[in-house]
């Protein structure tokens, strides 16, 4: 008896030693304005102050929004085709970048830089060159691709903000899959070709099962940074034109601080975040899956 | 074998494409940044007819360059220093006391690293804004904690598991305190994640746009907040423009350098776990 209270005294005077500011910068920062920001949702907060609740009213105004609509599917689709471009590229970057050669961490460098970079100045590098550089170039080598500045057209514009996101993400990307790719062992791969394995047949029936933990990795940032993305859309594209390519992360920002809905705006924000959470660990359960049975 | 010499030869030509292909907007920003207007408008490709430094010189001047530089660099470090500080001791008390509380609180840490910057940020604004908490650098050093303590936690929690509790005991017999065992003992073992949680948050800091630009003032700023309106500013005059890209760029290319290893051996452990 003594001795479990003095094991709980030392507990709680570690806790004050060790535990105790950090988690209440934590609780401060992060847990109370995301507690409070569900809590506004269901009143008539105006940014600063509330006089009554509302119950649903926030999220029925949301979803009759029809530029939040947009904005959902605009993400989507980003989200898709940047999840299979950025690992497709990726992971073909990281079969290329192991093969032993002369030169391949150059490679490797080239490929990672734009990451080291943030995405809201990697926005601006691809601004001029779509609004600039590229039109002129076309023009003097008379190729039809780049000729109309591609940020104008909506289509155009959206896979702008996918290629930028491709050369952003697929050198961090790259690094995770090799990563994977060196720790499979020798001996599995000298065995797979002394029984006759060539090329493809080890890439997908041996490396790429012993390396899913990669994948699920990968695939997991790649979904949860687009999801989020946020300062690529800023700087390229603005959300422009016509708010055709705007993100919801964008669109959130906007609603609130552009236009002063703070009720909705943050209706939406708790939206994209239950999203964001159910996509997130579907993902993760669905890519477990898979490594368990193989 | 003299085939797989051919094949090697052709996948790095192909490599060598590739990385040019990547290179080639900053590139782009490089050459650009050495003209004038006039000369971007004909011919982007072409070689500068002479080497203009003066847009360099008049970029530094207009973004308050050295200013925006040193705000960016001390917001980093301190930064850095007390996510390391903060977290580490968080972590080595979640891993070392096993209490319903310090799982659930170890579970909530997890879970919070999806919980998208934006579904707390206007609550954040209204709440950091009426305690005056807004507009200042150590706040946004604060912030940081906040935000960056959960990731790091789990980084060393990961590591800490590992290290045998007969170190701790041994050091309490011979009089350490708990404070003490942990600094002199655990930390100095700490260090291959330190550096790991040191560049991950170094980049995420450094790079970070959204929540500056909702604390910061004007003379406060960082570096990517003032390239941003300077560009924002000058878009007329590209070759000035250009040069304000490439003096951002500059210090995180340099530092990528300088700690490419350690840069590389972080990002992939920090990923991977």
């Amino acid at each position: 008896m003594a001795r479990t209270t003095a094991k709980r005294i030392a507990n709680i005077k570690n806790f004050a030693i060790f535990g105790l500011i950090p988690l209440m910068i934590f609780a401060l920062v992060l847990v109370t304005p995301f507690i409070r920001g569900i809590f506004y949702t269901f009143t008539d907060w105006n940014g600063f102050e509330y006089e009554e609740f509302v119950g649903f009213a926030n999220y029925e105004a949301s979803l009759a929004d029809e530029t939040f609509w947009k904005a959902i599917w605009m993400t989507f689709g980003y989200v898709g085709a940047s999840l299979v471009l950025v690992n497709l590229v990726g992971f073909g970057l990281a079969l290329l970048v192991t093969i032993p050669m002369r030169g391949a961490n150059i490679l490797r460098t080239a490929f990672f830089v734009p990451n080291l970079i943030g995405g809201v100045i990697l926005g601006l590098i691809w601004q001029f060159l779509f609004d600039q550089a590229l039109p002129t170039i076309s023009e003097n080598f008379n190729l039809p691709i780049f000729q109309e500045n591609w940020l104008l057209k909506p289509d155009t514009a959206f896979w702008s903000l996918v290629i930028v996101t491709v050369w952003q993400m697929s050198g961090y990307m790259m690094i995770i899959y090799v990563t994977g790719l060196m720790s499979i062992e020798k001996d599995v791969l000298e065995a797979a070709l002394i029984d006759g394995s060539t090329g493809w047949r080890t890439l997908t029936q041996i490396k790429i099962p012993l390396m899913a933990s990669a994948f699920t990795i990968s695939l997991f940032l790649t979904l949860r940074n687009t999801f989020m993305a946020y300062d690529v859309n800023l700087a390229l594209t603005g959300g422009g034109p016509y708010r055709s390519t705007e993100l919801i992360s964008l669109h959130v920002f906007k609603e609130a601080f552009g236009f002063g809905f703070f009720g909705t705006g943050q209706a939406q924000a708790v939206l994209m975040f239950l999203i964001i959470a159910v996509a997130a660990i579907t993902q993760v359960i669905i890519s477990k899956r898979t490594e368990v049975q193989r | 074998m003299k085939r797989q010499r051919v094949i090697n030869r052709v996948l790095f030509a192909m490599g060598a494409v590739l990385a040019i292909l990547y290179a080639f907007p900053f590139f782009m920003v490089l050459l650009n940044s050495f003209k004038e207007k006039r000369a971007i408008r004909n011919d982007p490709l072409a070689l500068p007819e002479e080497w203009l430094f003066a847009n360099y010189l008049e970029a530094a001047e207009k973004m308050d360059y050295w200013i925006s530089l040193g705000n960016s660099i001390l917001i980093t470090i301190l930064s850095v220093g007390a996510i390391i500080i903060v977290s580490s001791m968080l972590a080595y008390y979640l891993a070392r006391t096993k209490t319903k509380f310090s799982a659930v609180t170890f579970i909530i840490l997890v879970s919070s690293m999806i919980v998208p910057f934006q579904a707390l940020m206007i609550p954040f604004v209204g709440l950091f804004g009426s305690l005056g908490m807004l507009a200042s650098q150590p706040a946004l050093v604060f912030f940081y904690v906040g935000f960056g303590v959960s990731m790091s936690t789990f980084l060393y929690h990961g590591f800490i598991k590992n290290i045998p509790t007969e170190l701790d005991e041994a050091a309490s017999i011979d009089g350490a305190s708990a404070f003490a065992t942990f600094r002199r003992i655990i930390f100095p073992m700490l260090n291959p994640v330190t550096a790991t949680v040191a560049i991950i948050n170094a980049l995420w800091i450094w790079n970070d746009y959204l929540l500056p630009s909702l604390v910061l003032t004007q003379e406060q700023r960082t570096l990517p907040l003032r390239t941003y309106v300077f560009y924002g500013t000058y878009t007329s005059d590209y070759g000035l423009a250009m040069a304000g890209l490439v003096i951002s760029i500059i210090p995180i290319i340099a530092f990528y350098f300088l700690m490419q290893k350690q840069i590389i051996a972080g990002v992939s452990a920090g990923a991977v776990k």
